[in-house]
Formats: structure tokens, sequence, C-alpha cells
């Protein structure tokens, strides 16, 4: 009963969750510089990300749509990151 | 607020309108009561879960909608038929262009493109309903609260007029200070939910739910290009999310983020919306697309040439749409560079557009074409698409583009892309799947009237701008001198306008008429050359699609059935598990819009009350446990001999 209220798994992956928003927080405390600031949020955002897509999201669970799964996910990385680069592109280095 | 701040105040032609808004409410209201339809109402449509009564709901609105902006587009070219006109005041004609742009795109051309893809991919892939039945219902909702929330800015508050594009700094609370521009990022963040969720509910259903035996490179080509669009649509829309979430800070909140001081930067307003913006171009165009390649394939009693060379066309659209969007500010300043890349990845996407062109002609080639009403409008799309996407590689071109950029060349170029592209399609996608939801065909001879008044007036319309542009009339200027000499092009423009006018009130009448005197046919196949399989099951198509799955063995399938006198349906009827109706979708959107409504007006406590009804709404739906209903073997006997013809 108790293990079908509390799933381990996920009830430490949803703590661990938000561990990791809390730490994401802690950049704002005075006394970090801005290149350990963005180390510390690029870390908790790739963990943050791991959490949800492998535990909450289920991605390696079925085997049937695995690839069409990853090339979901690799069109998403393409898009992201010709958003994000593109913009400095456009907006500050070929400004 | 003082009570005429909140109403928009002072012209004639707002008061008209206030007036019919009330007059046609009551009228509903009243013959609703008369008729006693409200049980019907709430039963059969507002609390549908079925994807064919969603995407009638989302084409009704649609037309609506087509109406409102067609209105607009109507002011605007009476106000610019003479030079020096004094219809409308600079400020009424800056909302009248702004709203244009907004309905048309996002609340005509997407729900349309939206009702078509739900009526007819969940029959292609011969499923019974989408993947999520009840988020679907949702995404409706949203999309019209979204919707109304939008138009109801025109009585109430007034609109936005900063342009469809809201580009900042004009955008911003330093010289947009009405709640114009409110009504726009919160108006489109709550379609856009919509829009994003159906993005979702599309891929799952395309992938996990087509028929046994039905592979990926044999789906239908317009399920192909629906399958590509909502990968569009879930990774651009989340930009636009971001964007106007941004806006919205900046407008009610006092955020930075794009005014020019404090470390603001109001071109990233631009770039963010432009980045959502251009993959935006290609989810309206890539399924209208999909519609013309199924019309060509059954018009001309072919298969569709170079089927792999269509998908793998749409899959690098798809990718170079996300990569081409700074062509819409050349002139913003930036360098040579900048310039020359997406230049060269704007051109790029002319070479796979080239490919579906050449592909469809090479599908007519020896083909036996009847000339049909869908048909028409798919052979005039061709040539006029043309000159549309020859006059976007002259825009392509950064140094060009600084004589084009912001003239009326400009917006000849993306009429001449949208109409025959988009509109035409979701027209010719109407009439073509029309019969397979009511069981009877528009009238021809109406239609091809309509088709000839729209395709004529069109040119008329839109040909001159190209001229005026060049001759160096700007956009969204409200009025001009005589000396300029935009006055007897810019007049045939008007005149043009009418005529398309008119041929929608020609499409409409069709409507009417065709409900009121067309033949009822009831057969599976009407226009006697399906290939797919919406058109294996009987029109108008039962609850739950086919009485007995498909089953697949290679493209086309119904087509090879039919000829090859092979079983598409075999085994024998088992019960059906249906979603059931739900109440909650509507009662969400409701919420949604009083939300919207408080947060434009900046009243937090109904704003916060109206969050909190949301969130208490999506609770509700966490701990309801719902498994849906089966239709029992006798009710599915009964339901398919009331059909008649073969069991499906």
């Amino acid at each position: 009963m108790m293990k079908q209220l509390f799933p381990i798994k996920h009830v430490m992956g949803y703590i661990f969750s938000l561990v990791l928003s809390v730490v994401a927080l802690a950049v704002l405390m005075d006394g970090i510089t801005y290149t350990v600031g963005l180390a510390i949020l690029l870390i908790c955002a790739i963990l943050q990300a791991g959490t949800q897509l492998f535990l909450f999201m289920h991605i390696n669970e079925s085997k049937d749509t695995k690839t069409s799964l990853y090339l979901n996910i690799a069109y998403a990385l393409f898009v992201g990151l010709v958003t994000i680069f593109g913009t400095l592109f456009t907006m500050i280095w070929g400004y | 607020m003082k009570l005429d701040e909140f109403f928009v105040t002072g012209e004639p032609m707002i008061y008209a309108a206030m007036v019919s808004i009330v007059v046609a409410s009551l009228a509903i209201l009243i013959g609703l009561t008369y008729f006693k339809k409200w049980g019907y109402l709430w039963r059969e449509w507002l609390t549908t879960v079925d994807h064919k009564r969603i995407g009638v709901m989302y084409i009704i609105a649609a037309l609506l909608m087509l109406f409102r902006g067609g209105v607009d587009a109507l002011l605007m070219r009476a106000q610019l038929a003479v030079p020096e006109n004094g219809l409308l005041d600079a400020q009424h004609y800056n909302e009248i262009f702004t709203t244009h742009g907004v309905v048309m795109i996002l609340f005509m051309a997407m729900p349309f493109i939206i009702g078509l893809m739900n009526v007819v991919v969940p029959l292609q892939i011969g499923a019974r309903d989408v993947a999520f039945p009840r988020l679907n219902a949702v995404s409706f909702w949203l999309f019209f609260a979204g919707a109304m929330l939008f138009n109801i800015s025109f009585v109430i508050g007034g609109s936005p007029d900063a342009g469809w594009t809201a580009y900042f700094p004009l955008a911003s609370l330093e010289f947009s200070p009405t709640v114009g521009n409110n009504f726009y990022s919160i108006s489109l963040q709550i379609a856009g939910i919509g829009t994003l969720l159906t993005g979702v509910n599309f891929i799952v259903t395309i992938l996990k739910m087509r028929a046994p035996g039905m592979k990926l490179m044999q789906m239908p080509m317009f399920t192909w290009s629906i399958l590509i669009t909502s990968v569009i649509i879930v990774f651009a829309f989340p930009v636009l999310t971001v964007a106007l979430a941004l806006m919205m800070f900046d407008r009610m909140f006092g955020g930075q983020f794009f005014t020019m001081a404090n470390g603001g930067m109001d071109m990233l307003w631009a770039n963010l919306f432009w980045v959502w913006g251009h993959p935006e171009v290609y989810i309206v165009i890539l399924p209208a697309f999909g519609i013309y390649s199924e019309i060509i394939a059954t018009f001309s009693k072919k298969n569709l040439y170079g089927y792999k060379s269509m998908v793998a066309s749409m899959v690098v659209i798809s990718l170079l749409s996300f990569v081409v969007w700074a062509h819409h500010f050349y002139t913003m300043g930036h360098g040579s560079m900048v310039n020359s890349v997406f230049s060269i990845t704007t051109m790029a996407i002319a070479v796979p557009t080239g490919v579906k062109i050449f592909n469809w002609l090479f599908t007519l080639q020896k083909g036996r074409i009847s000339f049909t009403t869908p048909m028409l409008y798919t052979l005039a799309f061709i040539p006029i698409f043309t000159i549309g996407g020859v006059t976007g590689v002259m825009l392509a071109m950064a140094s060009a583009d600084y004589q084009y950029h912001n003239t009326m060349f400009l917006v000849a170029h993306f009429h001449y892309v949208l109409i025959p592209g988009t509109v035409f399609a979701v027209i010719a996608g109407f009439h073509y799947w029309f019969p397979k939801v009511f069981g009877f065909r528009l009238n021809e001879r109406l239609g091809k009237l309509a088709f000839w008044l729209i395709t004529i007036f069109f040119n008329v319309t839109f040909l001159p701008l190209f001229f005026l542009g060049l001759n160096g009339m700007s956009r969204r200027m409200y009025t001009y001198s005589e000396g300029s000499g935009f006055g007897p092009l810019n007049m045939v423009a008007s005149i043009g306008a009418v005529g398309l006018a008119l041929g929608f009130v020609v499409l409409c009448y069709n409507i009417y008429w065709s409900f009121r005197y067309a033949p009822r046919e009831n057969v599976n196949d009407p226009w006697g050359g399906g290939r797919t399989l919406e058109w294996a099951t009987h029109s108008p198509v039962p609850e739950y699609n086919f009485a007995r799955t498909p089953n697949v063995k290679g493209m086309d399938a119904y087509w090879h059935s039919k000829k090859e006198n092979q079983p598409l349906f075999e085994g024998k009827i088992e019960p059906i598990h249906m979603p059931n109706n739900s109440g909650q979708p509507f009662i969400l959107g409701v919420i949604f819009f009083f939300l919207g409504f408080f947060l434009v007006f900046s009243w937090w406590i109904p704003s916060i009350i109206a969050g909190i009804a949301v969130i208490i709404m999506l609770a509700a739906r966490t701990f309801e446990r719902d498994h849906g209903r089966h239709i029992p073997v006798k009710e599915i006997m009964e339901i398919e001999e009331k059909h008649g013809g073969e069991l499906v």
C-alpha cells in the first residue's frame, strides 16, 4: 500500500527536481561570479531536463517508438540551438 | 476605469457594430429558446469530443472570422480607394489592419486547417478518433476563447493598433498606452495553448493510431503534411508563448525586456516573433500542399507522382522554415554576413517547393482530369502561387529588399502566397470533404461561379499592389496625396476587393442552397475517384468512423481494394470503445476567457479567482475516472443498416 502511494523512484525524482530548482535559485546569492552562476544554471538545467525526460516522461520505456522519439528530440535540439545561436548571431555577433 | 474608457466611443461605425452584436446575440438566444435547442446544443456540440464535430465547429468559427477579417479588408480598401479619403482616421485604420492580420492568420487560416485535419486525419488513417479526444475539445475551446477575447476588443477597451507583428517599441506601454495590445498578448496566448495541444494530439494520433498494416511511408499525403505541420507547431509555438509572456511582463508588470532603456532590446521582439512567425507561415501552407496533393491525385485518377520526394521536400521545408526568420527584417541594420546567410537559406526553400510543384504537374500529366470545383481551385493555385513564390525569391535578396521592404509589393507578395496557397486550399478541401461530413455535395454550378469570381477578382485586387509597391507606396499608410499618382491603381484594387467579397457571398449562398436543395447522395465515395481510407466508410460518417478496423496493405488502400476487389474490412463486428462527452473543456474555455479579460484590464482580484478556477478544473480532471463507453454490436448493426450499402 505504502509502496503504491509512494513509488520510491518517483518520490526521489520529485525531491531531486525540487532540490535542483532551489540550487538554481541559489545563483542569486551574493558573492557568486557570473561564470560560476552560469555554470551552475547549465548543469542544473541539463540534470533537470534529464530527470523529467527519463523519470516522468518515460522516454526509454517503449521499444517500438524509440526511433521517432529520438528523432523528435534531435529536431527539438536543432530548433533550440538554432533559436539561441541564431538570435545571438543576428542580434549581437553579426549586428 | 470609467465607463466611457471601457467601451469604445465616438465612432458611428462602432456604435452600429455594438447594436448589431447585441441584436445578433439576442436573436441567437431567443431562437435557441424558441426552438428548444439548448439541450441539443449542449449535448451534441458544446460537450462533444467527436473529432468530426470539433472539426465542424473549428470550420464554422473560421468562416465567422473570415467574415470579420474580410470586413476589415473591405474597410481598408474603401479607405484607400481614393486619395485623401476621410472615411477612417489614422487610429481606426491602424486598428483595422492590425486585427485584419491577426484574425486572418490566427483565427481564420489556422482554425480552418485544424478543422479540416480534425475531420479528415483520423478517417485517413483508419482510426476511430484522435489519441486524446478530451484534449482535442480543450484545444478547440481555448482557441475559441482566445478568438472571442480578441474580437470583443473592438467594442470594449479598443483594439490593438501596432500591426499584427506588434513590433516594439511601438507596442510598448509607453507608445501604446491603451489596453489594445494587452488583448493581443493574452488572447494569442490562450489560443496558442490550444494550438500547441492540437500539435501534440495529432503527432501522437498519427504515430500511434494508424490502422494495422499502414506504414509511415504509405500514409496519405495530407496526413503526412499534418504530421510535419504538427511537429513544426510543437517546436515553433513555445517561442511565441515565451515572447508573448515577456510582452505581458513588459506591458503589465513593468518588465524591461523590449524597452529601449535599462538593458532592454526592442528588436529582440521582432527577432522572437519571427522565430515563431516564419515557421507559422509553413504551418498554414504545408497542410494546403497536402490538400492539393489529395485533390490532384483523386481528380486525375492517378497516384501521386513522386511520393517519396513529396515527403522529403516537406521535411526539408520544415527544417529550413526554422533558419530563415531574419529575412523579415533585413533593414534592421545587422551586418552583411547575417543578411547573406538568411538570403541563401530563404532562396533554398524555393528548391523543395519547386520539387512539389513539378510533382503535381507530373501527376496531372496524362491523367483523366475532371474539372470539379475543388480541382479548379487546385489548378488555379499552381500558376498564381508560383507568382507569389517568385516574388518571394525577389524579396529574399537582401540588397534588393531595401527597396521592397514594407511596401505594397510585400503586401501583394504575401497575399499571393497565402490566398492561393492557404485560402484556396481550405476552400477546395471544404468542397472536397464536405460530402463526407454531411452526405451531400455542394452545388457545382454555384461552386464554379464562386471560384471564377474569387480567382479573377483576387488578381484584380492584388496584382496592382505589386506596381504600387514598386512605385513607392508603403504599406500601412492610411491615406496618400493625389500627387503621388497612387490613385488609379488603388481604385482598381478596391473594385477587385468588392468582386472578391461577392465571390465569398456566392460561396456562402452555395452552402445555404445546398443544405436546402442539394440531392442527398449518402454514398461512400461521391466523387467516384476516392483513393484513401476516408472514402471507404459511410457518408455522413457514423460516430465510430469504421465498424471494423480497415486492413491496410499498401498506399491508396481504398482505391486498390476497389480495383483488385479485395475486401478492406474483414472479421466480425465487436463492441466499439468510445470516449464519453464532457462539459469540462467548454467550462474551462469560458473560465479562460474571463481570466484573459480580467488580465487585460489588470483587474487582479478577479484574475486570481479565475486563475484558481482554472487550477480547480485541472485538478478535477486529474481525479476523475472516465473509461469511456462501449457501443454494443446490436446498436452498431442498427446504425450500419440505417446507412445502407455495404457493411464497412
